[in-house]
């Protein structure tokens, strides 16, 4: 068969200014990855190289030092802290929070309340923590002194709105004929939303809680206007001062002494860990059972 | 069979309380913010009364005075949160238009935990490492950075002498590696909704791949990467510890990256356990000039943000 | 397949250009180890217009994304035997894919302007050619739009965003976009069916303007579309493997529209024409 081949049509014709353009650019893509993963592996390097050593059972449970110029362990009372005060906070923000986005999911759909409601929740995403912290010592700690409960508090602050935009998210994700099945079933509404669309988005729901607790325990700033800082162990939320890893990270690396760096550095990874772990467990429980978007 | 029939009945009152309980929960987040606002300034007025407009116009920070300028503090979050997004921003871009656009899919997911990871580790530890680690290292960079263009005429200005590894500079580097999770997911999901119609359509007409992005993808996401990048703004203005380990905690004012300065969230972390009286109604004030500059980027970063779900709504 | 090319084109015959645009033989499409469409052979013909019918799922709009390669863009999707653009063999080695598509324009199923304005819609073709003087461009913007009969609806307003036009005014930017970077074919895949009646009409009017100076490949739904606008016609159907379940497209037959509607030869191509098949 004859071909016009000869016409000078030549689709092998690679444009290469625009081919080398388009090849930059994919690399200064690769090169921007590139910055997040060299500072990343160099936070972590650092913390295991520094914190490793550190642990062990009697970092994990022996007071802390008063003088913080010795060296040695150990970090129990802030690690009570942390947990003690990150538990508080999640249960009164996980129960509120998962309430308030069902009320704006179940109950108001579209309502000029609602839409206010999930408006300030976003805002409200985006309050400094340092802000909440004052916050919670103007309101309670002036009034009640420094403890755990103040921290918790603050924490829970800081988780509520978090805790109203993913739950919210998820409940979005069930899809309407569950609803309409189980009202055609006769089931009233908060039946409804009960026994069929919780247990549907709970997988979702839970994940999107723990990926805010993980957050929140992390947090600093509140810890130090309404805890204070304790050196031995304090379980009685309304009493006295606590303290938390995240605080005393915060205090250790300001101290010229190896003792408290060392400490910090323990304290550090061990908070990491805890995080770390926490967002795992969100991860499988994302993967194993949630809806998928 | 004779009972009336009754289409209350106790389900009723359960529906009712139900529906109570919710509405408490979302009017606790209503009524949140204004008490957030009230109740700050009102602890913080004796020091903002003293001061008047120039607690936030004087550069003078003298507790010992009692003269309470926080100018100094706006400076550095300025500077420091601006250096974070010229920094953080066309990074999360870059790595956002990668995973949407370039990645073969099986490389997308480990891409997302990689840079999500970044997330899960507390600012008190990018403090921690900022302080005793990164700092010192970085200090020889600056100044070969200030040997190169230290001499240069307006720009010289801005890579001055080094003093110490903490200054403007290194908070805005930490600060950076913070927020650029957030910008690089938000980016991520907004890109992602851009249609396959469209990005065809561009490559219909010859583009190659970088066009077929500057010509369908950022035009259909500009919107929501403008929403992403503020609300990574915000992010970086409240960010507190990391800032207060690495920033030098100096009161002052100067265009040189590598001097120590303060920012107002920081100065709050660093002087509230010796401050007392006025002082202490003065670092309130620093919150609430901060709760109200953060306040109006996140509701900026809203409404831009909406503005994009609304036009997507529409095609 | 069938080899009757030149049945039934007697009043048309003198405008056609004997070597054709493009030689299909053989041609397999697979997505990953799936075989979506088997075995098409057709010849496309200069300055006509070619149309592809047949039930859904049949291939035809996966044979139509092959001849401007923009099947490359789904992962896993693989063609076998040839297809030959004027000689040269589209999925050759030495092929560039963008080269190819920038003679090869295609209209899609849902109007799809660019989140831009009118003008930067279809300034981005040349653009990216290199077209950067401002008088040049705006040449090409008034020239293609008036060629794709929207000129007098946009041209107060051709600064304005393309995604405020109708959707019949959107679907003639998307072919005045794609006429800008001047093609040799154009491919349209359903280009009617997002749009209403008249909408519908405005775009078969322009086809058969289009058609002196292009040859048109259109994926159509709609069997009266296909006979009121194509000179040719391919008909595709599935067959269905009763083992697996498994769906693939075949061409049943290709021939001039006028036999493929009066005198098809195959039964399957009667009884989907005359509406028995569904």
């Amino acid at each position: 068969m004859t071909v016009d081949g000869g016409s000078g049509l030549d689709l092998s014709q690679r444009p290469s200014s625009r081919t080398r353009t388009d090849r930059a650019m994919t690399a200064v893509m690769l090169v921007c990855l590139l910055a997040v993963v060299v500072p990343l592996a160099a936070v972590v390097y650092t913390l295991l190289k520094n914190g490793a050593g550190q642990l062990s059972a009697e970092f994990f449970t022996a007071d802390i030092p008063t003088i913080s110029r010795i060296e040695g362990p150990g970090m129990g009372p802030a690690i009570v802290g942390t947990l003690l005060i990150t538990a508080v906070a999640a249960a009164m923000a996980l129960p509120l929070g998962i309430l308030g986005a069902i009320y704006l999911n179940e109950s108001s759909a579209g309502g000029r309340l609602g839409r206010l409601i999930r408006f300030m929740a976003t805002v409200m995403t985006g309050v400094p923590s340092v802000v909440m912290g004052l916050f919670v010592y103007v309101t309670y700690t002036l009034r009640f002194k420094q403890n755990a409960f103040g921290g918790a508090l603050a924490l829970a602050f800081l988780m509520l709105p978090v805790v109203i935009r993913t739950t919210e998210e998820m409940l979005k994700l069930v899809p309407d004929n569950l609803r309409e099945a189980s009202a055609a079933l006769g089931a009233r509404r908060s039946r409804t939303v009960l026994t069929v669309v919780l247990p549907a988005a709970l997988p979702g729901v839970v994940s999107g809680c723990l990926l805010a607790v993980a957050r929140a325990a992390g947090e600093t700033a509140p810890i130090l206007f309404v805890v204070g800082a304790a050196t031995s162990v304090n379980t009685n939320v309304f009493r006295e001062v606590n303290t938390a890893l995240s605080a005393q990270i915060f205090a250790n690396a300001q101290l010229p002494f190896e003792g408290a760096q060392q400490r910090a550095w323990g304290a550090a990874l061990t908070l990491v860990l805890l995080a770390f772990v926490i967002t795992l467990i969100a991860r499988v429980v994302t993967a194993r059972f949630a809806l998928k978007r | 069979m004779d009972a009336p029939l009754d289409f209350r009945g106790k389900a009723g009152i359960a529906d009712r309380l139900f529906g109570f309980a919710a509405l408490a929960a979302g009017t606790i987040v209503l009524v949140a913010l204004g008490t957030i606002a009230f109740t700050t300034t009102r602890r913080a007025w004796p020091a903002l009364d003293a001061m008047g407009f120039d607690f936030i116009t004087s550069t003078r920070w003298a507790p010992n005075d009692e003269v309470f300028g926080a100018g100094a503090f706006v400076y550095g979050t300025l500077v420091t949160s601006t250096i974070a997004l010229v920094l953080a921003v066309p990074v999360s871009i870059g790595i956002a238009l990668f995973t949407t656009q370039v990645a073969p899919p099986r490389w997308r997911k480990p891409i997302v935990y990689v840079v999500d990871l970044l997330a899960v580790i507390p600012s008190v530890v990018f403090g921690l490492w900022g302080i005793l680690v990164f700092s010192k290292q970085v200090l020889p960079v600056y100044e070969l950075l200030h040997g190169w263009f230290g001499g240069i005429p307006v720009i010289g200005a801005l890579f001055g002498e080094t003093g110490s590894g903490r200054n403007f500079m290194t908070a805005g580097i930490v600060l950076a590696v913070m927020i650029t999770p957030i910008i690089t997911s938000l980016s991520r999901e907004v890109m992602d909704t851009c249609p396959t119609t469209d990005r065809e359509g561009a490559y219909a007409l010859g583009a190659t791949r970088w066009e077929m992005i500057r010509g369908a993808v950022l035009p259909h996401s500009r919107n929501g990467l403008v929403g992403a990048v503020m609300l990574g703004l915000g992010r970086a203005m409240g960010e507190t510890i990391a800032v207060a380990l690495v920033i030098g905690s100096t009161v002052g004012v100067s265009a040189n990256l590598f001097a120590a300065g303060d920012a107002l969230p920081a100065r709050i972390a660093n002087e509230w356990g010796e401050a007392e009286g006025n002082w202490r109604a003065a670092l309130v004030g620093l919150a609430v000039a901060l709760f109200v500059i953060t306040i109006i980027v996140n509701l900026a970063a809203t409404a831009v943000v909406q503005r994009t779900g609304e036009r997507g709504g529409r095609r | 397949m069938t080899d009757t090319l030149h049945d039934g084109l007697a009043d048309d015959s003198s405008s056609t250009d004997d070597a054709p645009v493009f030689v299909t033989s053989d041609l397999s499409v697979y997505y990953g180890a799936y075989r979506a469409v088997r075995n098409v052979s057709i010849d496309i013909r200069q300055n006509e217009i070619t149309s592809f019918i047949g039930p859904s799922g049949c291939g035809k709009t996966t044979v139509l994304r092959c001849f401007n390669r923009m099947n490359d863009l789904i992962v896993g999707a693989r063609v076998d035997g040839s297809i030959l653009y004027r000689g040269i063999d589209l999925y050759g080695a030495d092929v560039s894919a963008v080269e190819v598509r920038r003679h090869i324009g295609m209209v899609f199923q849902k109007p799809n302007p660019l989140p831009k304005s009118i003008y930067d819609n279809i300034a981005f073709g040349p653009r990216i050619n290199g077209v950067r003087k401002r008088s040049e461009l705006d040449d090409i913007v008034e020239r293609s739009l008036v060629r794709a009969a929207l000129w007098d609806e946009v041209k107060d307003r051709v600064k304005a965003s393309a995604l405020g036009l109708s959707g019949g005014q959107q679907q003639r930017l998307c072919i005045a976009r794609t006429i800008a970077v001047e093609p040799d074919v154009i491919l349209m895949d359903e280009p009617c069916s997002a749009l209403d009646p008249i909408a519908t009409g405005r775009i078969e009017e322009l086809m058969q303007e289009l058609k002196s100076d292009y040859s048109i490949v259109i994926v159509t739904h709609n069997m009266q579309q296909a006979a009121r606008v194509s000179d040719r016609t391919a008909f595709f159907t599935v067959e269905v493997n009763p083992e697996s379940d498994r769906r693939t497209g075949v061409l049943v037959e290709f021939d001039s529209t006028k036999k493929m509607f009066s005198n098809p030869a195959d039964e399957r191509t009667e009884n989907y024409v005359t509406g028995r098949f569904g």
